[in-house]
C-alpha cells in the first residue's frame, strides 16, 4: 500500500512538473505576450517598455524565467496579478469560495440523484420510469446548460419572481438564508448535466453487477431483497463509480464557466475567462497549476479510496 | 417399463420415504420469440430424504431451469405456467415471495458452477458465511461467527480463523467451492441443490469436491440435487438419475439401471458418446512414416510471466514453460494434458508465436522459428494454424462464414475465387453444407461453429494444427463428432496436431502421445497406453485416479 502510494506520488509530481512546462511555454509564445495591454497606451515609448520588460523579468531567456517561477512557486509565490497587483494565491481564494459553493452544491445534488435513478433504473429494467430516465437524460445532455440557465430565470426570477436572476448574495445582506435563496437556480441547473451523465454510468455498472453469480448466491441465501440490493449489488456497482467522482473533483473547484457568466457568479470560470481576456498571465499560469493539481489530486483520491474499499487491490 | 420415463417410479409400499420435494406436471414457458415455447415441459420427479438425484442433460436440455425453479430464482422473463413443487407441505410454485425467501438458504441451498464468480468480492468468506444466518435470524453475531469457524473446518479448509478473514480472491476455486458448500450447510438445510458444481474445476479438485459432497450428504442425511453433463460424475455419486433432453424427461430410475442398461435411445446415445479412458493405443494403417526429421522439434522452450515492480521488490515470478522439449512427426497427434496453471495453453501460443519465448528452439521442418521476428515468420503462418476453444467468441459475429474462411488465404494472395472453391470444398469435408458459405455464424450451432473453426484453420493446407481445448466447450455428443471429424482430417492430410486439452478421457482417444505437464514442466509422456494404464509418476498417477466413474482400462 505504501509502496503503491510512493509510486503515485512520485508519477504526479512528475505530471505536474510537465504540464507546467506546457503551459509556461505556450503562454509566453503567445502573441502580444504580457506586456501587450502596455501597448495600447500612446504614452509608452519602446524605452519605457525596455524598462518594464526588465523590471519584471521579461528579458531573460524562456528557461531562466521558467525555473524562476518554479522556485517562486514552491515557496508559496505565486507572482502578483497584473491587472490590480494582488497576489495570485488572494486572487484565487476570493474566488475559490463561490465556486466551492456552487460546484460543491450542485454536486451532491447530482450524485445523490443520479445514483438513485440509476440504480432504480437497473432494477426496473425497461419500465416506464427506466425508459422515462433515458430520455430525460438525452434531453439533459443535447440542451446546453445556458438555455437551461437562461429559462430558469426567466420563469422563476422575471415571471413568478421566487428567485433572484444573478450573483452569490444581495449587497448589504450576508446571511446564510440568502446565500442559499441566491445558490438554488445555478446549482440545480448545474446539476442537470451530471445527473444524466452520473445516473447512466450507475445504471450501466448495477446492471454489470446484477447479473452477476454472487448476486444469486446472495439471494439463494435467502437475503431479503433490500439486503440484496444495498449490501452486495449497489456496494459493487459504486467501485467504478469512484473513479469518476474523483474526476470531478477538477471541476468542483474549477468552475463552470457557462452558468457563472449566466448567473452572474463570482467563481473561477469567470476568473479564468477574465485573466485570459487582460492577458494576466500570473493568474492563468496560477489557475491553471491549481487545476492540474486538483486533476491529479482527484485521481489520487479516487485511487486510493478504491484501494482502501476493494480487498483485490489492498491485498493483491 | 415403456412410459417408466414419463413418470417417477413410486412404489405402492406404505413404508416408502416420502419424498423431501415432488415435482409434478412442470412446465416453464420461454419468452417468445425463442427456439423453443418451453424451457421444460411436464416433467414430475420425486426427490427421496437421504438420497442424490441427478439430473443430467446436455446445454438447452432445461435442466439448469429445473433447478432455478426449485429455489423460486428464475428470471422474471421466464414464467411457470403450469405444475406444482411440493416440499414439505409446501407448494413452492404457490408460496409467495416471502414465504420463498425464507425457504432459501434454510430449507433449501443451492452452490453454482463457476465458484470464481459466486462469492462478493468486497466481503470475508466468514462474512458471507455468517450472512446467511443472519439473514434468518439466527443467533447473535458471536454465535454466528463461532458458527462459521465450524463450518469452514467441517468443509476441509485450513486454519478456519484465518480463512474466516480471508477476501474471496484469495482463495482458489476448489476453496471457494468448499465456502459455498459451508454457507449451505450453515442452516442444516434438508436439500441442497448443485448446479454443476464442479464442471468448472481440474479433475483433481473436482473428485475432492465430489466427495466431500457425498461425505456431508451422508453425515447430515441430506437429499442433493446435482445437475450435470457429465456421466463420469453421475457414475461417481448418483443414487437415482433424471435424463432430460429438450425439456422432457426421457428417462429416470436408480443409478444402477439408468447407466447399465439405459432403455431410452438418447439415454444409449448420451453413454455411448462419453468419452471413455482408453488404455489402447492409436491405430494407424500406416507404419510410422520413415522420415528422418520430425516434423516439430522443441527443445528446452522457457515462459517465464513477471508482474509488479523490481524497482519495489514486488516483483513474482511465474515459469508458465519450463524447458519443455518434444518432438512431433506428421499425420501423428501429440496431446498436452494438465490442470488450469501448468502451461499447457502458454505453450500453444508459444508454438503458434501469439507469443515469444524467452530461450529455446522450435525447429519447425527443420529450421527454428522461436527467434524469428513477426515479419519474417509471416510466410510460415499459413502452415500452422490454431483451432480455438470457444466456438461462440472465436469467430466475428458479422462477417459471413465464407468471408470467415476466405479472408485468411486471399490476405496471402490465393485468388478469391480459387479461395472460394476451397472453401466449399473443406466446409462439406468438415461435414456441414456448402451453402453455409453464404451464411453467419450465429445461425449455427456450437459443434456447427467449432466444424467452422475447423475449415478456417484448413484452408491453408497447415502442416501443423495446434488446439487449444478444442472440444471442452461442447456437449458430449457433439465432442465425439469432432474428434471423428479431426481424426478422420488427419488420416486424410497427413497434418501433424498437438492437441491440448485438461480432459484425459478425451486425450486417451485421439492421441498417438500424451504429454502431462504440471507447472510448466512436462512430469511424464508417452503412449496413452503407458499414461492410463501404467503412470510412471505420482503426479500422473493422481490425475488418472480423479477421473470420474472410470477405472482405467474397463
Amino acid at each position: 500500500m505504501l509502496v503503491f502510494l510512493l509510486n503515485r506520488l512520485w508519477q504526479s509530481v512528475i505530471l505536474l512538473l510537465i504540464v507546467s512546462i506546457i503551459g509556461f511555454t505556450i503562454l509566453n509564445l503567445m502573441p502580444g505576450g504580457p506586456l501587450a495591454q502596455f501597448a495600447l497606451d500612446p504614452g509608452m515609448t519602446q524605452a519605457d517598455m525596455d524598462r518594464l520588460a526588465e523590471q519584471m523579468g521579461l528579458n531573460r531567456p524562456l528557461p531562466v524565467q521558467y525555473f524562476d517561477w518554479l522556485m517562486r512557486m514552491l515557496r508559496g509565490d505565486w507572482g502578483t496579478s497584473f491587472r490590480d497587483g494582488v497576489p495570485v494565491l488572494d486572487v484565487i481564494g476570493r474566488h475559490l469560495f463561490a465556486t466551492l459553493l456552487l460546484m460543491g452544491s450542485s454536486t451532491v445534488i447530482a450524485i445523490g440523484i443520479g445514483t438513485w435513478i440509476g440504480i432504480r433504473g437497473a432494477t426496473h429494467r425497461y419500465s416506464m420510469f427506466d425508459y422515462s430516465a433515458t430520455v430525460g437524460a438525452m434531453v439533459a445532455l443535447s440542451i446546453p446548460t445556458f438555455w437551461f440557465g437562461l429559462v430558469g430565470i426567466y420563469v422563476f426570477s422575471l415571471r413568478l419572481g421566487w428567485l433572484p436572476a444573478g450573483n452569490m448574495y444581495t449587497i448589504g445582506d450576508g446571511s446564510v438564508l440568502n446565500y442559499l435563496h441566491h445558490l438554488i437556480l445555478p446549482s440545480i441547473v448545474l446539476s442537470l448535466v451530471n445527473v444524466a451523465v452520473w445516473s447512466r454510468y450507475m445504471r450501466s455498472a448495477t446492471l454489470d453487477v446484477i447479473n452477476q453469480d454472487f448476486v444469486k448466491t446472495a439471494r439463494a441465501k435467502g437475503l431479503t431483497e433490500r439486503r440484496v440490493l444495498m449490501k452486495h449489488v449497489v456496494g459493487n456497482a459504486l467501485l467504478p463509480m469512484i473513479t469518476l467522482a474523483g474526476m470531478q473533483l477538477p471541476s468542483i473547484l474549477g468552475g463552470a464557466l457557462v452558468t457563472e457568466t449566466v448567473f452572474t457568479w463570482p467563481g473561477m470560470g469567470r476568473l479564468f475567462l477574465d485573466s485570459l481576456g487582460y492577458s494576466d498571465y500570473p493568474v492563468v499560469m496560477g489557475l491553471l497549476m491549481f487545476s492540474a493539481f486538483l486533476t491529479v489530486l482527484g485521481n489520487l483520491i479516487a485511487d486510493v479510496v478504491i484501494a482502501m474499499v476493494d480487498p483485490r487491490i489492498r491485498l493483491g | 417399463m415403456s412410459d417408466s420415463g414419463a413418470h417417477p417410479l413410486q412404489t405402492a409400499d406404505p413404508a416408502a420415504p416420502q419424498p423431501v420435494l415432488s415435482m409434478r406436471d412442470l412446465t416453464v414457458s420461454l419468452p417468445d420469440g425463442m427456439e423453443r415455447a418451453h424451457a421444460v415441459k411436464g416433467i414430475s420427479f420425486d426427490l427421496l430424504p437421504g438420497q442424490i438425484l441427478c439430473i443430467i442433460g446436455e446445454s438447452g436440455s432445461g435442466k439448469s431451469v429445473t433447478a432455478h425453479a426449485v429455489m423460486g430464482l428464475l428470471p422474471p422473463s421466464i414464467k411457470v405456467t403450469q405444475g406444482a413443487i411440493q416440499m414439505g407441505g409446501t407448494d413452492i410454485l404457490a408460496a409467495g415471495a416471502e414465504t420463498l425467501r425464507d425457504l432459501r438458504g434454510r430449507k433449501i441451498a443451492m452452490i453454482f458452477q463457476d465458484p470464481l464468480s459466486a462469492l462478493n468480492p468486497l466481503m470475508t468468506v466468514g462474512a458471507q458465511i455468517a450472512e446467511v444466518m443472519m439473514a434468518h435470524g439466527v443467533g447473535t453475531p458471536d454465535s454466528r461467527r463461532a458458527r462459521a469457524l465450524e463450518l469452514l473446518d467441517e468443509v476441509g479448509l485450513p486454519d478456519p480463523p484465518l480463512m474466516y478473514r480471508q477476501y474471496p480472491f484469495r482463495l482458489s476455486g476448489g476453496q471457494r467451492q468448499r465456502v459455498m458448500i459451508a454457507m449451505a450447510l450453515a442452516l442444516e438445510t434438508s436439500i441442497l441443490i448443485a448446479d454443476e458444481p464442479t464442471t468448472a474445476l481440474d479433475v483433481t479438485t473436482q473428485a475432492q469436491i465430489l466427495k466431500l459432497i457425498r461425505d456431508i450428504q451422508a453425515r447430515k442425511g441430506m437429499s442433493v440435487m446435482f445437475i450435470t453433463h457429465d456421466f463420469g460424475v453421475v457414475a461417481e455419486i448418483a443414487d437415482s438419475v433424471v435424463v432430460m433432453e429438450k425439456g422432457h424427461i426421457v428417462e429416470q430410475g436408480s443409478a444402477d439401471a439408468v447407466l447399465r442398461t439405459p432403455s431410452h435411445p438418447y439415454t444409449k446415445r448420451l453413454i455411448a458418446a462419453v468419452p471413455h479412458l482408453t488404455g489402447t493405443d492409436r491405430a494407424h494403417p500406416v507404419a510410422a512414416p520413415a522420415k528422418a526429421e520430425p516434423l516439430l522439434r522443441v527443445e528446452g522452450l522457457v515462459k517465464t510471466y513477471r508482474s509488479g515492480s523490481k524497482l519495489f521488490g514486488t516483483e513474482r515470478v511465474v515459469k508458465a514453460v519450463d524447458g519443455v522439449s518434444f518432438d512431433l512427426w506428421p499425420g501423428r497427434t501429440l496431446g498436452v494434458v494438465g490442470e488450469s496453471g501448468s502451461g499447457k495453453s502458454s505453450l500453444g501460443r508459444l508454438l503458434v508465436k501469439l507469443m515469444d519465448s524467452d530461450s529455446g528452439s522450435i525447429l519447425f521442418e527443420g529450421s527454428d522459428i522461436a527467434a524469428l521476428k513477426e515479419d519474417r515468420f509471416r510466410a510460415l503462418r499459413p502452415k500452422i494454424q490454431m483451432i480455438f476453444q470457444d466456438p461462440f467468441a472465436s469467430l466475428n459475429p458479422r462477417s459471413t462464414i465464407g468471408h470467415i474462411l476466405t479472408v485468411g488465404p486471399v490476405a496471402h494472395g490465393v485468388p478469391y475465387a480459387k479461395a472460394r472453391a476451397s472453401a466449399q470444398d473443406l466446409l462439406t469435408m468438415v461435414g456441414l453444407d456448402a451453402g453455409a458459405f453464404g451464411r453467419y455464424p450465429h445461425e449455427f450451432s456450437g459443434g456447427q461453429r467449432q466444424r467452422v473453426g475447423i475449415a478456417r484453420a484448413l484452408m491453408f493446407e497447415p502442416k501443423l494444427l495446434v488446439a487449444d481445448e478444442a472440444v471442452s466447450a461442447l456437449d458430449v455428443s457433439i465432442q465425439a463428432q469432432i474428434l471423428e471429424l479431426l481424426d478422420k482430417i488427419q488420416r486424410d492430410t497427413g497434418v501433424g496436431m498437438i492437441f491440448i486439452t485438461h480432459d484425459l478421457r478425451v486425450a486417451s482417444q485421439i492421441c498417438d502421445e500424451i504429454a502431462v505437464m504440471q507447472r510448466g514442466k512436462i512430469v511424464e509422456s508417452g503412449p496413452p497406453s503407458q499414461i492410463f494404464l501404467n503412470p510412471q509418476s505420482a503426479y500422473t498417477r493422481e490425475l488418472v485416479a480423479a477421473i470420474p466413474g472410470e477405472q482405467p482400462g474397463s
